[in-house]
């Protein structure tokens, strides 16, 4: 049942955002991967998920603001028995908090799931992407074999802006780049400035 | 707005299953004989166009024979289509998001609806008056003022364009034409064959013997030479299905040269439009077409016009 909810959202999704999917290589369709796109409306998950082929889709897990997740039934409902998301704090920054939330990701890593993942953790504007935390990094150092794919979305947030409950539909584009690694003796701040840069290089014109 | 099947009609759609069977043929035959690469991208292109053309014809051809209904759900969704694939290409900002789902969402089933309650009144001055007031009051409330003028401008002009001018298509069907009753679905048919037929014809034209384009910096495959060819073959087409319309020979060939020119004119300045937005298409649900617009933008500025010339000096 869960399943065939999930494949009508999905279809619902792909038709709302008229998405243009394009893979710059196509290793990166299936297998365990870690997905991170910039974020700039509540339309960007769904959209990046909905667009994963159909056996990819049920084996990746959007990592997704707890606050804004778990705020009514219906939300709790589709986070956690539709996409599986692995709910984070957004306002917790103590140092063992956000150990906790990384060991959450590592423990759906090893279980053989892919993520999707909005370094920037809030939505950013539509003029920029905001500076990237950390978590990326984190996981390329305690996973260094998995690809992280840069994913870039283009329109959603004028498909759905912030604020918004309707989405006025347009045609949006989403690109799959090729798999970064973390480099030996690439420190934290290179690390995720090449992560910035590979998306913002998948733009459209 | 019931249709009769009559023979005329089983004519009309007989011709372009042949026409359609013809291009499937050719594009078998020549993709046995071609050798060249170049060539055999353009002969793949052909099939996948003449593909796209048989689902195209399809579904029209289904949308028509059940009467009106269909017919106005269709260029509906049409309109629904074309208008997401231009506000997608406009300047709109977050302050125009209510006045976009007014517009989707409200101001264009309702005109549609219009059209089905053959409240031609209404239908004529809708856009033009009551949606042309409500899309910029309802952006000015949001308080958003840059470039405003550019954005309303835009929305409104994606309204006419993608709502008014193609609602006029199915509002043939409610035209009254003395002798002609539950007949009006071969006067869209003869509308869609003619501008269809003059973009292919325009086309093919243009790829034999185009040499001089019209207005290179907006297109450079519209040539003089396709345009000549294009405009007087789908004159000649039109006149030739006269006894499927309310006109006399004559007739029909103005009306279909009409057509065909406002058909040019539509196709130009949708690629004007395509130029100064710097994309090659509009969008890519058709299949070697593009999107919705770039299939229909010949159909945008003739079918407003054919309406008009076909009410005023034929309706009843």
């Amino acid at each position: 049942m869960n399943g065939i909810i999930a494949n009508l959202l999905a279809a619902l999704a792909r038709m709302t955002s008229g998405a243009n999917v394009r893979w710059m290589t196509d290793d990166t369709r299936d297998g365990q991967v870690i997905y991170f796109a910039n974020h700039t409306s509540h339309l960007d998950f769904v959209v990046l998920w909905s667009v994963l082929g159909k056996e990819q889709r049920p084996r990746t897990r959007p990592v997704a603001a707890r606050d804004y997740w778990e705020a009514t039934g219906v939300r709790r409902y589709f986070a956690t028995r539709i996409f599986r998301a692995i709910l984070v704090d957004r306002e917790g920054e103590s140092v063992g908090h956000l150990r906790a939330q990384l060991t959450q990701l590592i423990e759906a890593l090893d279980a053989g799931d892919s993520l999707i993942l909005f370094p920037e953790g809030t939505r950013g504007t539509s003029e920029g992407m905001a500076e990237f935390r950390g978590g990326l990094y984190f996981l390329a150092r305690q996973r260094p074999d998995l690809g992280l794919v840069p994913v870039h979305l283009h329109n959603l947030q004028r498909i759905m802006p912030k604020g918004e409950f309707l989405p006025v539909p347009q045609l949006s584009a989403v690109t799959f780049g090729a798999p970064l690694r973390l480099e030996k003796g690439e420190g934290k701040e290179a690390f995720l400035a090449r992560a910035r840069t590979a998306i913002e290089e998948l733009a459209p014109s | 707005m019931n249709t009769t099947f009559d023979t005329e009609l089983q004519w009309l759609l007989g011709g372009i299953i042949a026409v359609l069977v013809v291009a499937t043929v050719a594009g078998a035959i020549l993709a046995r004989r071609v050798t060249t690469d170049s060539g055999r991208a353009v002969v793949d292109n052909l099939i996948v166009r003449t593909r796209a053309w048989w689902v195209m014809c399809g579904v029209f051809g289904i949308a028509l024979l059940t009467g009106g209904a269909g017919s106005v759900l269709l260029f509906g969704l049409i309109s629904f289509l074309a208008l997401r694939e231009f506000i997608t290409l406009t300047p709109t900002r977050h302050g125009d998001h209510r006045a976009l789902l007014w517009v989707f969402f409200l101001l264009t089933p309702a005109q549609y609806l219009f059209v089905w309650f053959d409240w031609y009144g209404m239908f004529s001055i809708f856009i033009p008056v009551y949606a042309f007031l409500l899309v910029p009051t309802r952006s000015a409330l949001v308080g958003e003022t840059e470039h405003f003028l550019e954005r309303t401008a835009t929305v409104q002009w994606a309204l006419m364009v993608c709502v008014y001018c193609v609602s006029h298509a199915p509002a043939l069907l409610i035209i009254d034409v003395e002798g002609y009753e539950g007949q009006n679905a071969k006067l869209l048919l003869f509308l869609v064959i003619v501008v269809q037929g003059s973009d292919v014809l325009q086309y093919i034209w243009g790829k034999l013997f185009g040499k001089h384009p019209i207005v290179p910096r907006v297109s450079p495959n519209k040539t003089w030479e396709g345009f000549a060819g294009g405009i007087s073959c789908a004159t000649l087409i039109g006149m030739g299905l006269w006894w499927a319309t309310p006109f006399a020979p004559w007739q029909a060939a103005l009306m279909a040269l009409g057509i065909s020119l406002m058909g040019f004119a539509g196709g130009l300045t949708m690629s004007a439009i395509k130029r100064d937005r710097g994309v090659k298409d509009f969008g890519a649900l058709i299949a070697g077409h593009g999107g919705v617009l770039d299939r229909i933008d010949s159909l945008l500025f003739a079918a407003p016009i054919f309406f008009h010339l076909t009410r005023f000096f034929f309706g009843a």
